[in-house]
């Protein structure tokens, strides 16, 4: 039963993730997208690590792909304008990292890369493991959390900053880290 | 065939394909008369009767809808996207019904399809893929107006997303567990005010630092589910129909269904974290709380009560206040309720760390 779950899954992720890639329209590769992200969300679940699973369909799916939706239709991006060179020199790039992947994929298999987790330490099935994680994440992770979420708070304030320096042309950005809540 | 069934996963499987599909069959009940309810409601609302003419008190007018809907004809626009065009109302209920599968709905086993240790995590996860229906709809559908409500109704559920996670982690530090079973059995039992004799049910809303986060729960459930007064992906008055405009027939019977049952659950969603879930005075109080009697089916009826009454509050805000706009409902999103959400976490958690709960 498992195993037929997990099979199916990977398929799934297998066959989307390459229809991102392959298909022309950039809206659709964007949805097999998300389908990937919810076949990952599904692995992720068979491994018991539910909470990760389901903040993968939160954050990736229901976040992060819609605002690259909305990219994505505000461009309209229907056709390719580039000349010939770069597609080229995209190509060559894209050919020699993916033989570089499957290089590695090649050795990993080969040195006996096994499926599911190295040690079999799964926290209790009635807790789960969101406790856990909440409990490594605020003792032994904390300074690594910490600074995270400090990287997160100066992307956020740098947004902000250039944002305002192209409404206003003069004089937006000194006022830039103080005017969170002030965008108008 | 008695072989077959001492097999507990088939016995397993079968009682919860049993339970999906009284689940699925009920909603759709249920939202065809919710659809009833809200025109009388809304008639009574605004001095008139509401639909009276089919059958008894025009009992049998969502029947009479529903074939109406099932015979007209379907028009597709000639540029649309037709994949998209057609996955997207499917889009539009799938989330629904998902979430439906957690909800407790009375005492468990009974009357709870599943209780995953990640309920509340799947709630929150479903209701932002529910994003993708309108924003896919409005795109495919090849249609200015559409593509504009299909983007509004995206920034607007994404902005009011994180103040409706944000408002449930009060709920989540004061229970300790992610599983709705295990929030609304957290609620058994009455709750003694100070010392005098007076009590109230141990229901999250009766905590006074948990009425703030049921306000944003509830104002950001009216954004998550396009509700008036945030309805502004639909607002007929400069967009046509919104995102649906494009859509006729069953397609747009499906989004209508899916607004509905995003209604129900939300709304089963607050009864499970604030008001207490089946518990209820007098008649069932719970597995482990004090009064413990009573038939398990009273916990059904106390739900469908409480249910009950924040449908008709939604429907009742639905025809009372007027639309609010564009760049207001931004910035209450972000400048109110975000920090309103975040700064009630903080008091929540040095309560409940001063009180010793955790």
């Amino acid at each position: 039963m498992l195993a037929a779950l997990f099979f199916g899954f990977a398929a799934l992720l297998v066959v989307t993730s390459l229809m991102v890639v392959l298909h022309k329209n950039p809206v659709t590769s964007a949805l097999f997208l998300v389908l990937a992200f919810c076949s990952l969300a599904g692995i992720y679940l068979l491994l018991r690590a539910e909470f990760l699973g389901m903040v993968q369909i939160v954050v990736y799916a229901g976040a992060i792909m819609v605002l690259f939706l909305f990219v994505i239709m505000y461009l309209n991006l229907q056709h390719d304008v580039e000349s010939g060179l770069q597609i080229a020199v995209r190509r060559g790039i894209g050919w020699f990292v993916g033989a570089l992947l499957l290089l590695v994929g090649g050795a990993l298999l080969k040195r006996g890369w096994a499926l599911g987790p190295a040690n079999e330490v799964l926290p209790d099935v009635e807790q789960g493991n969101v406790a856990a994680i909440g409990r490594s994440l605020y003792s032994r992770y904390l300074f690594p959390f910490e600074i995270t979420s400090i990287l997160l708070l100066v992307a956020m304030v740098g947004v902000i900053v250039i944002a305002r320096g192209r409404t206003r042309h003069a004089g937006g950005r000194a006022g830039g880290a103080g005017g969170v809540g002030g965008g108008a | 065939m008695a072989a077959l069934w001492s097999i507990p996963a088939v016995q397993t499987a079968t009682w919860a394909f049993v339970k999906v599909m009284i689940i699925l069959n009920g909603m759709l009940g249920v939202v065809s008369y919710l659809i009833y309810a809200e025109r009388k409601i809304c008639g009574h609302i605004q001095a008139r009767t509401g639909p009276n003419r089919v059958g008894p008190f025009g009992l049998l007018q969502p029947i009479a809808d529903v074939l109406k809907l099932l015979f007209k004809e379907e028009f597709i626009p000639a540029n649309a996207n037709k994949v998209i065009f057609h996955i997207a109302p499917i889009l539009a209920v799938f989330p629904a019904v998902v979430t439906f599968s957690v909800i407790p709905m009375g005492p468990p086993p009974m009357f709870v399809a599943t209780d995953i240790n990640v309920g509340l995590l799947l709630f929150l996860a479903m209701s932002s893929l529910g994003v993708y229906a309108i924003t896919l709809g409005g795109w495919s559908s090849n249609n200015k107006y559409a593509l504009l409500g299909g983007l509004r109704s995206s920034a607007q559920m994404i902005s009011y997303e994180l103040a409706m996670g944000l408002s449930t982690i009060p709920v989540l530090l004061r229970s300790g567990t992610l599983s709705l079973v295990g929030i609304v059995e957290n609620q058994a039992g009455w709750y003694a005010l100070g010392r005098t004799p007076l009590a109230l049910p141990n229901w999250g809303i009766f905590h006074w630092y948990l009425i703030l986060p049921f306000v944003i729960f509830l104002i950001t459930a009216f954004a998550e589910t396009n509700r008036a007064p945030f309805d502004l992906p639909e607002a007929e008055g400069e967009l046509v129909a919104g995102f649906h405009t494009e859509y006729s027939s069953m397609k747009w019977a499906l989004f209508f269904l899916g607004e509905y049952m995003n209604m129900i659950v939300i709304s089963s969603i607050a009864v499970t974290l604030f008001f207490g879930g089946w518990h209820g005075p007098g008649l069932m109080f719970g597995v482990h709380g004090w009064l413990s009697e009573g038939p398990a089916w009273m916990g059904l009826v106390w739900y469908l009560i409480k249910l009950g009454a924040l449908m008709f509050f939604f429907i009742w805000v639905r025809w009372t206040f007027p639309r609010l706009r564009y760049d207001q409902l931004m910035g209450f999103g972000w400048k109110v309720l975000l920090p309103a959400a975040i700064a009630n976490v903080l008091i929540a958690s040095v309560w409940i760390y001063i009180r010793g709960g955790m």
